[in-house]
């Protein structure tokens, strides 16, 4: 495995499940029989992996988010649908090649899908602009949404971003604005949405296209006001405090559970979606499928009143006594 | 040109720009030193060169309502700790300072109130009180703002002075922006005007949420506003940012701004506008 492909402390786990495939290679070419070795490396592995990913901390837990072996958007898309048909632009600009979308079928119910594509090798990242939208991308979001509205198909998105694009273009063509129109007209929406958070979700680069009725987090993705870099450099007035700002912004899944703010975690394969594609595209479709079939079920005013509901309630403070 | 970078001077110094309790006041943007009374009899805009200084909540009402009077609704809700959140500070202490400081509770002030007889539900908020950041409190109250317009059938008006999100609150300070701009889509559907007035500086999470939504969005000269803040910009693009960038001016030229008004004619503005937009 090279080095950049593979985190700081996967890297025992990694080393010891080189030795076993090496051991099986030996025992393949000779006559030595080596299986009683193998399946005691082999719980040796499962039993380390399971303890590295017990106790992870949030800051490993961001660095498992951003794995750059992370299945992105597009191989959600494909693993979990057909017929997808993908549709481009916003109609006013330019099609941002951050978000990708279209429609397709999932479990053979045709269904709107749209996330944000981060791109693997470096010319796939520049074409993405690793994942971080323009304005048009939440127009081309828009758009999509109010054509899926058109013609009464269910609406999932994928987040997966680093944050909104912060350039030139993007002040000048009002990034503010388009996230802004994002979050008021999502929330009147008249049909199903779901969200699952299934990388990084960085602030309103990610709330953008985050307003729904169901919201997932994959058990390794964060979810958060600033980056943890962000807030560092800010607060800490140091970027390399990350992890401790990782700590302090509460940002994990289980901490988006306790703070009533998501709906769900999805569970990932051991050691990590990256680990295994297939497992993990078919955990999202299941919950993607079973919201639906819930939501699908509800009359329109019963949707949108709960929607509202959702996210009227978010907040904690206190009414003083004086 | 020299305009513009006048504009820029004054922003960038924007953090030592307290207004001083002394007889003489030193404009930021040009040096101008004024008589602290004739400046407020300005609405604190300075007569040389135009420059709006920052000021408290209270000296806008006084400025916008009718006898200055704001019937004041939610006054005591407070921040709690959801993340027992710690950088140098505590969260509960750096509150406890900043209302200390402000005399406020947090970092927005509501309630009902009049403009030349139109009854309003009125929202403002405070840079003094942590950087005008939107934590559940900011959020609860411009939610409730909200819903008093929707309950009375009265206009809102919103005028906005924040940095953005309240980072101490993580992702409840980053819900608040869905939970205004959600009820944001009630009021449009009803019907009922909403203007939005921005101040300097309104950027990032307020600037993404309801300070972006109003029918009219109306800006106070050289204020910066946008998403990103201009540090952020620069690191990422490695590369100066062009004079006046993100200020009132550009966005109005751009197209993301209504109109540029001075504070001293903002109340005759806002009567006409709302006057057009009755039923």
């Amino acid at each position: 495995m090279q080095d950049k492909l593979c985190l700081e402390f996967e890297r025992p786990i990694l080393e010891l499940e080189k030795k076993i495939s090496d051991m099986r290679d030996f025992a393949a070419g000779s006559n030595i029989q080596l299986s009683e070795e193998i399946s005691s490396l082999q719980s040796k592995v499962n039993k380390m992996r399971e303890e590295i990913f017990s106790s992870l901390t949030r800051w490993q837990k961001v660095q498992l988010a951003r794995h750059p072996r992370r299945p992105h958007t597009l191989d959600y898309i494909e693993l979990m649908t057909t017929d997808f048909i993908e549709i481009h632009g916003d109609r006013y600009f330019a099609d941002d090649k951050a978000l990708v979308g279209g429609f397709a079928k999932l479990e053979g119910r045709p269904v709107l899908i749209v996330g944000q594509q981060k791109g693997r090798d470096t010319k796939q990242k520049l074409l993405r602009n690793f994942g971080m939208m323009h304005p048009e991308g939440y127009r081309k979001a828009l758009r999509l949404f109010k054509l899926a509205e058109k013609f009464n198909k269910p609406i999932v998105i994928l987040i997966d971003t680093p944050g909104a694009y912060p350039g030139i273009g993007a002040e000048e063509r009002g990034q503010a604005e388009a996230i802004a129109r994002n979050l008021r007209e999502m929330a009147v929406l008249t049909v199903p949405i779901v969200i699952v958070i299934i990388g990084e979700g960085a602030s309103g680069g990610a709330l953008g296209i985050g307003i729904g009725d169901k919201i997932f987090m994959l058990e390794y993705s964060w979810y958060s006001v600033i980056s943890p870099e962000g807030c560092s450099a800010i607060l800490w007035r140091d970027a390399a405090q990350a992890p401790q700002a990782a700590e302090a912004l509460k940002l994990t899944a289980d901490d988006l559970m306790d703070l009533q703010i998501v709906d769900k975690i999805v569970k990932e394969p051991p050691g990590g979606a990256h680990n295994d594609y297939k497992s993990m595209a078919t955990s999202v479709k299941n919950e993607i499928v079973s919201a639906l079939d819930e939501l699908q079920t509800l009359p329109q005013d019963q949707l949108l009143q709960n929607r509202l509901m959702k996210f009227r309630r978010m907040g904690v403070f206190r009414i003083a006594e004086d | 040109m020299e305009w513009f970078k006048k504009a820029k001077e004054g922003l960038a110094r924007q953090e030592k720009k307290e207004i001083p309790d002394g007889l003489w006041s030193k404009c930021t943007a040009c040096g101008e030193i004024i008589y602290t009374k004739q400046l407020e009899a300005n609405c604190w805009i300075c007569p040389n060169c135009r420059f709006h200084f920052r000021i408290a909540s209270q000296k806008y009402i006084n400025m916008i309502l009718d006898d200055g009077a704001l019937e004041e609704c939610d006054a005591n809700l407070e921040s709690l700790d959801p993340l027992k959140f710690k950088d140098s500070k505590k969260y509960p202490d750096r509150i406890k300072a900043a209302q200390a400081k402000s005399g406020l509770k947090d970092a927005v002030v509501a309630g009902l109130g009049s403009i030349n007889g139109i009854k309003i539900s009125f929202a403002i908020m405070d840079f003094n009180f942590v950087g005008g950041s939107m934590g559940s409190v900011v959020g609860e109250k411009i939610a409730r703002a909200i819903e008093r317009s929707l309950e009375h059938n009265i206009p809102l008006i919103i005028v906005s002075c924040s940095g953005g999100a309240r980072m101490q609150e993580g992702i409840l300070s980053l819900m608040q922006l869905a939970k205004t701009s959600a009820l944001l889509a009630i009021l449009h559907q009803k019907q009922i005007p909403y203007i939005s007035v921005l101040t300097n500086p309104t950027t990032a999470g307020v600037m993404a949420s309801y300070a972006s939504l109003g029918d009219v969005i109306i800006a106070e000269p050289q204020a910066l506003l946008g998403f990103a803040g201009p540090r952020v910009i620069q690191q990422t693009i490695g590369q100066e940012l062009p004079p006046g960038f993100q200020s009132s001016e550009f966005f109005l030229e751009k197209g993301f701004l209504d109109k540029i008004v001075d504070r001293s004619q903002l109340r005759d503005t806002l009567t006409l506008l709302l006057k057009y937009f009755q039923r």
